[in-house]
């Protein structure tokens, strides 16, 4: 594979090991010439068997397309994918269609936002679960049932068996996510990309979720990338996350490191504008200033510039990489950045643990 | 609670406690505390009732047609237009009984004269004869067969050619679908009855038969851009994108979750072409491109043979024409609830 050629720049993570999947400067464009708008840009990372996972990053800042493009589900006109996504040694970006759908759900599988609309909802719950289990195990009618029947039981959905007769509107927000998980998982994949599962849930629904992902997750090995754009999703599940800002990686480090000593200002940001329990009543939120429209092209500098509030000179006019950071905060972190943050911007901050909860 | 006056009221078994309570004691404070206990029963009712929405009701589950059916029955529009589709039917299955007389029979052809060419209502001829002499109300019930026989078969013809193509263009996209439809688009492109007079007029006999295919072949290109537009609607679905992150096959795609899904506004227009196939129907024979043996009564035929005596007898023309307009706006009345009721956006 020709992950080695491109290593150099990116250090692998922690893990030692063969990662699982191995994504290298990953870059998506979307339409041609003048108008082309590139989404992903050179996004790399790792991930090792059973581990987790997060991108990070607001809405527009690529963390879907990457995705759907590691799941090859981009629509393929007016697209252009570049870079090596290999998953077990093999680069799936070189697969045939049909290739990739049998790894589709047997091998990678994918959770959507919206659990309601991701349900075909005219066939019975039991049928489409019991579809990826004819389609991947050459299971009978019969026997992928009575297999769909344990699965829902295992999500957690009561009295499954009446539950494969039912239809999508009949079953709530929660219900919903849990029979895709169910889908997602019926093959044991090696890989789980879930995009924004909660998001569509109300909160304790959020946390049913998770613990059940996190649970599922442990217990079979899989290996999770977690996508959200909610910080406490991170702290309570992903081991290594990652922070993308206009598609690129503008930090990563480890959980409890991010959380203790984000360096990134971006990253700063987003962490202080999340509400506390410690701070006094009636204190305003601190937001990010500005929007996405407001990012200037990394090619001329650092794209989060305009919005920085540690901006120097040279940020308008050199683009920052993204490497190694200081070498005391340990080997896996890396970070883009000219003039990252020396000390938290959470002084009063509560633990990590507190802010994942 | 001292007062022993409102105490059934606690107990469930009482079903109507604030006036046992209020009637009962004719003492105000009596009365007060009924009204207290009652409120404490309603209070403890509603509890008991949200109770009960928490847990999962025994039900068995619907599936969508029949959560549509559900919606429907309380629609009185549907109900109308489902009378009206009904009666014709019936009337159309049982039409040789239900007919006075026999059509064919030329019973009043004495009373017709050059002077007086359409005999008027007498006991047991309720409309009349024809210019034939033939009884009106049995020519019009025995009609209803022709009718119905045209509606139905020139709309599922459409259908059927709608679906294959629809599927073909909405499921395979690319070079098929821009085939596919270019064909469509000249098909519709020429006005639909102007099409249906050049199809039924490029047989040399007409009959029954080429009023059908003429119609069905007009009705394709709607039903094929109609699934088509709604293929295309659901390739883009998220429940699509879930399915191909599973790794689905394509067949299993387009069969299973694009087609039944987009099925809904073809079976809507389905209701809404059997309206126009009638009336389209009619205007073929109409202009004489239908059956030319008019033994055989059909409501547009005998609208085309009143045109003759409409200014001094408008009645023989009046009877057919409002046969036709009932059954239209029957079928119509139906498949517009039909729609409102299969719309998973107006859906709970």
């Amino acid at each position: 594979m020709t992950t080695q050629a491109s290593t150099t720049a990116y250090p692998s993570g922690a893990g030692g090991g063969e990662p699982l999947l191995s994504v290298r400067d990953l870059t998506v464009t979307f339409g041609r010439g003048g108008r082309a708008f590139t989404a992903v840009d050179h996004v790399s990372f790792d991930v090792q068997p059973g581990q987790t996972v997060g991108l990070v990053g607001e809405s527009g800042c690529g963390k879907s397309v990457t995705s759907l493009a590691i799941m090859q589900l981009l629509p393929s006109r007016g697209n252009t994918v570049s870079g090596t996504v290999s998953f077990a040694g093999e680069d799936l970006l070189s697969l045939s269609d049909a290739q990739m759908r049998d790894r589709r759900g047997r091998d990678l599988a994918m959770i959507f936002q919206d659990p309601l609309s991701s349900l075909n909802p005219v066939v019975p719950l039991g049928t489409q679960v019991a579809e990826v289990l004819q389609r991947h195990k050459g299971m009978k009618n019969a026997p992928a049932q009575k297999r769909a029947a344990e699965l829902l039981d295992k999500v957690g959905i009561p009295d499954p068996t009446r539950r494969l007769k039912e239809y999508p509107h009949q079953l709530s927000g929660g219900m919903r996510q849990r029979a895709l998980i169910a889908m997602a998982l019926a093959c044991e994949p090696r890989l789980l990309i879930a995009d924004e599962p909660t998001t569509a849930l109300d909160v304790t629904i959020q946390a049913q979720i998770l613990a059940l992902l996190k649970e599922l997750v442990q217990d079979s090995g899989t290996a999770l990338i977690m996508i959200t754009h909610d910080l406490g999703v991170v702290a309570g599940l992903c081991d290594e996350v990652n922070v993308l800002y206009g598609g690129r990686i503008v930090e990563r480090a480890g959980r409890h490191d991010l959380f203790a000593r984000p360096r990134h200002p971006y990253t700063g940001g987003l962490l202080a504008s999340i509400p506390r329990l410690t701070e006094e009543r009636g204190r305003r939120l601190t937001p990010v200033p500005g929007s996405v429209a407001d990012n200037i092209p990394w090619d001329h500098g650092c794209a989060f510039a305009p919005r920085c509030a540690s901006e120097i000179g040279v940020c308008r006019e050199r683009t920052p990489e993204l490497v190694p950071d200081r070498p005391e905060l340990g080997a896996d972190r890396l970070l883009r950045c000219h003039n990252p943050l020396e000390s938290n911007p959470l002084d009063d901050a509560p633990t990590t643990e507190e802010s994942g909860a | 609670m001292t007062n022993p006056g409102p105490a059934p009221d606690l107990t469930p078994g009482v079903p109507t406690p604030s006036t046992t309570g209020a009637t009962t004691d004719p003492t105000p404070d009596a009365r007060r505390h009924g009204a207290l206990g009652a409120l404490a029963d309603r209070k403890k009712k509603r509890i008991d009732a949200l109770a009960e929405a928490g847990t999962i009701s025994s039900e068995e589950g619907v599936s969508l047609w029949q959560s549509a059916w559900r919606r429907l029955r309380r629609d009185p529009v549907f109900l109308i237009g489902a009378v009206i589709v009904l009666l014709f039917v019936l009337v159309a299955i049982l039409a040789p009984w239900l007919a006075p007389h026999d059509p064919r029979a030329r019973d009043l052809i004495g009373q017709v004269t050059p002077a007086t060419p359409i005999p008027e209502p007498q006991p047991g001829y309720p409309l009349g004869g024809d210019n034939a002499g033939r009884d009106m109300l049995s020519r019009l019930i025995v009609g209803s067969r022709q009718t119905l026989i045209v509606g139905v078969l020139a709309t599922l013809g459409g259908l059927a050619g709608g679906l294959v193509l629809g599927t073909l263009a909405g499921g395979i996209s690319g070079w098929v679908d821009t085939i596919v439809m270019r064909i469509v688009d000249v098909m519709l492109s020429i006005p639909s009855l102007l099409m249906a007079f050049s199809i039924a007029a490029l047989f040399a006999r007409p009959s029954q038969w080429t009023v059908i295919l003429a119609i069905a072949i007009i009705q394709i290109p709607i039903f094929a851009r109609l699934l088509r537009g709604s293929m295309m609607a659901q390739r883009h679905s998220d429940h699509v994108l879930a399915a191909r992150a599973l790794g689905v096959r394509r067949p299993a795609i387009v069969f299973r979750h694009m087609l039944p899904n987009s099925l809904g506004p073809v079976i809507v227009q389905g209701t809404l072409v059997l309206a126009v196939s009638i009336i389209d129907a009619a205007a073929l024979s109409f202009l004489g491109l239908g059956n030319p043996d008019d033994s055989i009564p059909e409501w547009g035929q005998m609208l085309g043979k009143a045109q003759t005596f409409f200014n001094t007898y408008p009645h023989i023309a009046v009877y057919p024409a409002l046969c036709i307009i009932v059954v239209a706006l029957g079928f119509t009345l139906m498949g517009e609830s039909l729609r409102e009721a299969l719309d998973p956006k107006s859906r709970r």
